[in-house]
């Protein structure tokens, strides 16, 4: 960068420069959200490879191919791994980190050197965790007590490590809620932003208020391991409840920091491809809000079964209905959306109908086990695994592969092949089903969720779940190849292939370092589609 | 206090010093609040066990030392107003005089420290440590939590001492300064609460 003048640098493309030491030291917020983009990614791979290892051994009654131990260690690998490094900084630190400057017409965050360090702080938590796979924990993601603190596996690092990646969560959210509140460009209001900037910053504003308390939650679990503090230990007038308590008070708001970002990516995608303005622009933009003020007073809904009086799970059961208002209200305005809409069903689309479609599925399913009667009978069981796999990955990744497809060319220059894409998608989606709604069938027959083995008559649901995610595995490979081969061989990009509104659009494919010759002037808000010419 | 870092002029940013200013302001403060809610949790923690066990809290109490606990309050109330003279004595382009009253609110901290040293090794002594009792528990994990962010405050202090001494602190530009001290503030703050609900209960 040095033989260059500044005016230079400005219009320099920002994947221009090679060289691992260029990357790991950049402060440009592409920069760092490519770099958190592939080391999520290598997480997902990772987590998704055990997954595919726990539904083999749970292809058929008995010992498969893991023992019980092994199993426990498995899904407590996926889970922790799949929540903490892949989904919690998941669409926040990657697209949020490249599009928010982009879409407010800034040229980087707020603090790009506070940005830099949080992905810093990401690798080193990361790299404590794959450091605690030495002797790793088996207690599944949730690290309830007592079991948490008597097992003989490392839960010490492994939650010391998730303890590091809040650091960087909050710095994170920190960040984007500054850099939305004081560098919008001028003329960009409140309400001309974009929706996926109103679901950063309520994702953000969840960052920064829920994760000190897991943060505290898991150094007095250390501190009990360690110390024998006894806050959470009966023996010593403790109470394993109370852990479950702070567990879920950031867990359960941290389940709308993983999902509401994928809903600002659905409210970007399916505008363009229906070629029409956004219906309900406010109610969407404030619905995020009113998830992420509701999620703050649902936790307890996780311990219904727990012990707690009849009087507070009746008011957490009623608060936790509350969150289906504003969740529904975004359903009903994208679907507002698609009506007499020209759709043009390209692959960031065909995700985008899929989230709609999938999430609604979890969201309802929600519902149930929001109720206390029916929450009785399908806690622990499998029906709470198929409805949080609907949630995660039929609306989270869904809205990750499809702000994958639409962004791709925006942010690496190039187009991937559109046919394999929607191959993949198929594959996917098909996957995706037939690996999770058996369990829904399976959870009402009685099966328990965390068991390395069950009794036959669960065999042939079982055998479907396991083939489905065999599909699904197939379907993200290829996914992952056509969007690799798209790198490497794939046609140069437009500035604009798919004809969007949004600044990001407006510069070029990839886009420069400071991202803006000048700071636009906005006089408009994004979604102005079929009056204009577009 | 991450929250503190200065904005770079990085590949020729262009950012105007009032947005700096407040950026940084504001960003402090979502720090701050983050910092409450993990505290948040451990006072959470001592209302319940309070509840269910009033007697330990009533007796065990006692146990603490009320004198060093009040000289430790008075420190760091001290330490609050000579940062604020610090702040002040910058915003008047007396950067000589911010030096001193940082090196003095940095010292006031150590002198916390010192204290806080001999109380717990006095606890120590009488056989008395985290995990004797849910009290205890709590006095080593509140007050312990407490002088990390004391640790982490002085590292910060000494940080700007160190920028001041370099001449990069004026009239026109104390920014770092002044969120350097609102975190510090926010420390003396929790401690404030932490004295009474500790030591001074019965």
């Amino acid at each position: 960068m040095a033989n260059h003048t500044i005016a230079e640098t400005i219009t320099i493309p920002y994947l221009e420069e090679k060289g691992l030491l260029s990357w790991l030291t950049s402060t440009d917020h592409k920069r760092i959200s490519i770099m958190y983009l592939l080391s999520i990614s290598t997480f997902f791979v990772l987590a998704g490879i055990s997954a595919l290892l726990l539904r083999f051994e749970l292809l058929m009654p008995g010992k498969t191919i893991v023992d019980a131990h092994t199993y426990n260690v498995l899904f407590t690998f996926h889970g922790a791994v799949m929540v903490f490094l892949f989904i919690v900084p998941g669409l926040a630190a990657s697209f949020g980190n490249f599009l928010i400057p982009l879409m407010i017409g800034a040229r980087d965050v707020a603090f790009p050197r506070l940005n830099l360090m949080s992905y810093w702080i990401y690798l080193l938590g990361a790299l404590i965790i794959l450091i605690s796979l030495s002797k790793p924990a088996d207690t599944g993601w949730t690290f309830y007590t007592p079991y948490s603190i008597r097992t003989g596996t490392d839960v010490i690092l492994l939650t010391f490590g998730i303890f590091v990646l809040g650091f960087s969560s909050i710095l994170t959210g920190l960040n984007f809620i500054v850099t939305i509140h004081k560098l919008r460009a001028p003329g960009m209001t409140w309400h001309r932003l974009p929706l996926f900037i109103w679901a950063s910053y309520a994702t953000a504003i969840l960052q920064v208020l829920a994760t000190p308390v897991i943060a505290i939650s898991l150094l007095l679990l250390i501190a009990e391991r360690v110390f024998g503090i006894g806050f959470f230990d009966p023996a010593k007038g403790g109470d394993p409840i109370l852990f479950q308590h702070f567990f879920w008070f950031y867990s359960h708001p941290a389940v709308y920091i993983m999902i509401i970002p994928a809903m600002g990516v659905i409210s970007e995608v399916i505008p363009v491809f229906s070629r029409k303005p956004i219906f309900g622009y406010k109610a969407i933009a404030y619905s995020s809000l009113a998830i992420a003020l509701i999620s703050f007073f649902v936790w307890a809904h996780h311990m219904f079964v727990s012990g707690m009086s009849e009087v507070a799970a009746t008011i957490f059961s009623f608060l936790t209905f509350l969150v289906a208002i504003p969740t529904a209200i975004k359903v009903f305005n994208w679907t507002a959306t698609l009506y007499k809409g020209s759709i043009d069903l390209k692959s960031p689309m065909l995700y985008a109908l899929s989230f709609i479609f999938l999430f609604t599925i979890g969201g309802l399913t929600g519902v149930f086990l929001g109720a206390l009667a029916a929450d009785v009978h399908l806690h622990d069981t499998y029906f709470v695994v198929a409805h949080m796999h609907y949630v995660m990955i039929g609306g989270t990744i869904m809205g990750f592969f499809a702000a994958l497809h639409f962004w791709y060319p925006k942010m690496t220059g190039k187009m991937f092949n559109e046919k394999v894409a929607k191959i993949a998608w198929a594959f996917v989606f098909i996957g995706f089903n037939v690996t999770f709604f058996p369990q829904f069938i399976l959870g009402t027959q009685g099966m328990p969720r965390r068991y390395a083995d069950y009794p036959p008559q669960f065999h042939s649901l079982n055998e479907l779940s396991s083939i489905g995610s065999w599909i699904l595995g197939i379907g993200m490979f290829v996914m992952a190849i056509n969007l690799l081969r798209g790198l490497f061989n794939g046609e140069k990009a437009p500035q604009n292939p798919f004809n969007s509104l949004s600044l990001e659009w407006q510069v070029p494919s990839p886009p420069p370092h400071e991202n803006f010759e000048e700071i636009p002037h906005v006089t408009d808000w994004t979604y102005g589609y079929g009056k204009k010419s577009a | 206090m991450e929250g503190v870092e200065k904005i770079e002029h990085v590949h020729g940013h262009h950012v105007d010093p009032v947005v700096e200013y407040q950026s940084l302001k504001f960003g402090m403060w979502l720090f701050i609040a983050t910092e409450l809610l993990l505290f948040g949790g451990l006072f959470a923690a001592y209302t319940i066990f309070r509840a269910k066990f009033p007697e330990m809290f009533a007796e065990q109490h006692l146990e603490l030392n009320k004198t060093l606990g009040a000289l430790n309050t008075a420190v760091l109330i001290l330490s609050s107003l000579t940062m604020a003279l610090g702040v002040t004595s910058i915003q008047r382009g007396k950067p000589k005089r911010l030096a001193l009253f940082l090196l003095l609110t940095i010292l006031l901290g150590l002198a916390f420290g010192v204290n806080k040293y001999f109380e717990y090794s006095a606890k120590f002594h009488h056989h008395i440590y985290p995990g004797t009792s849910i009290f205890f528990s709590l006095y080593f994990t509140m007050t312990g939590l407490h002088m990390l962010h004391v640790f982490a405050g002085m590292a910060l202090l000494t940080t700007m001492l160190v920028l001041t001494l370099r001449g990069r602190f004026s009239d026109k530009y104390y920014t770092p300064v002044e969120v350097s001290g609102l975190y510090w503030h926010l420390v003396d703050l929790i401690w404030i609460y932490l004295f009474p609900l500790l030591y001074l209960i019965a």
